[in-house]
């Protein structure tokens, strides 16, 4: 096949039809993968609220979105916050688990572009028995902060900043929490001061 | 040339990172492991292989001048399509390597490939050349990574050989990736001339 010209007609067709086919098979792969993808975001936030609240079988009864971007997942066992703040690398989502008291039950860092081996340990460091353990502390008694600023916890050795970032991010979970505790009562408070007739309904 | 040869050619001859020095920012970006290395080196070689081929296949039918825009968008496709299959079916690989995935379009040897090779030969032999070529910036990539990852960490593929405190974290970081880029250049030049 002899190589086609370089008119103006000629361009603008064979440009066109590479991007229309180009597009028609983007728009296929977009429809087969969707699906998985969705389910994929979807199960990796059931597993979180799993992890941070420590539980295995839990029911999410209600999820609400705060001004602030938080977003509360409010369960039988407790409740999951999702927050986000600038960590050292860009966005970094954390999400936090609560009792009812507002203890920490665990946490899990969902997205993060954090430097690998220094501030992407921020996954395990805080962990339970880990060196900067922040389960089961209360950000509503004292606030989490690191030594360095006159706080009690360790942080990641080489980065401070990734460690501010995610204390500050935990503190402002349980602000979250604390604040949508104060302005919808939970579940509990209302089953006692609620009256009757809608109570059944929520109940449900 | 036969196919063979082209292959070897990407493979050592003119590898893309050592010799031609072309791809340098995702060189540089995500070998901070070696499983990271790899990956990557391993999502371009997918995306070179199919960009080489298809160019290749529609190379009369693409007028000269514009010939860069209708390669880009070839790439772009394929590199798109790749994001979201690995997205669906490979999340763990698609959380290590995040944000350099869309990258991969302006990957100068993705494009330099197409013009360079892929435009100029045969269907099957631009495909021989594309995966020459990927598998020759894998290699680098993977070994660059393991350097980084065992010098900074103590570790190579997460397996530890010395304990992580005693490692050089700047070997981790973006100033580790110009050392150490320029110490294996040196290295792999000396072996190749002698």
């Amino acid at each position: 096949m002899k190589k086609l010209q370089s008119t103006l007609p000629n361009m603008a067709i064979v440009l066109t039809l590479i991007s229309v086919l180009a597009g028609g098979i983007l728009a296929y792969v977009n429809s087969v993968t969707e699906g998985p993808i969705a389910q994929i975001k979807e199960k990796n936030l059931a597993d979180g609220i799993k992890t941070v609240l420590n539980a295995q079988d839990l029911t999410v009864q209600d999820s609400k979105t705060l001004d602030a971007g938080d977003v509360l997942y409010i369960t039988d066992k407790g409740t999951a916050v999702k927050t986000v703040t600038n960590g050292f690398g860009g966005a970094l989502t954390v999400l936090v688990g609560f009792d009812n008291e507002g203890n920490i039950q665990g946490y899990q860092v969902l997205e993060h572009a954090e430097t690998p081996g220094l501030g992407a340990k921020a996954g395990d460091w805080f962990q339970k028995d880990a060196k900067g353990d922040i389960i089961g502390m209360n950000p509503g008694k004292k606030e989490l902060v690191v030594s360095k600023d006159g706080g009690d916890i360790d942080a990641i050795t080489a980065s401070t900043i990734t460690s501010r970032a995610f204390l500050l991010a935990v503190n402002n979970a349980y602000k979250s929490f604390k604040n949508a505790a104060v302005t919808a009562p939970a579940i509990d408070d209302k089953a006692v001061t609620a009256e009757p007739a809608s109570d059944e309904i929520t109940k449900e | 040339m036969s196919n063979f040869k082209v292959f070897m050619n990407g493979l050592v001859k003119e590898n893309p990172t050592f010799v031609l020095l072309l791809g340098m920012c995702p060189t540089l970006g995500t070998t901070s492991s070696a499983f990271n290395g790899m990956s990557m080196g391993l999502a371009t070689t997918a995306v070179l292989v199919f960009s080489n081929f298809i160019i290749s296949l529609i190379k009369n039918m693409i007028p000269d001048m514009v010939r860069i825009p209708s390669f880009i968008v070839v790439i772009a496709s394929l590199v798109t399509i790749l994001q979201m299959l690995l997205q669906a079916y490979a999340p763990a690989v698609y959380d290590s390597l995040g944000l350099f995935i869309p990258l991969i379009v302006v990957n100068c040897i993705i494009l330099g490939r197409a013009e360079a090779f892929a435009a100029k030969n045969s269907a099957v032999s631009s495909l021989f050349d594309g995966l020459g070529m990927g598998l020759g910036f894998t290699w680098a990539l993977t070994l660059l990574g393991a350097t980084r990852e065992f010098l900074g960490t103590g570790k190579i593929f997460d397996f530890t050989i010395f304990p992580e405190e005693y490692g050089m974290l700047l070997f981790v970081l973006a100033p580790g990736a110009f050392i150490a880029l320029g110490y294996l250049l040196a290295i792999v030049n000396k072996i190749r001339k002698a």
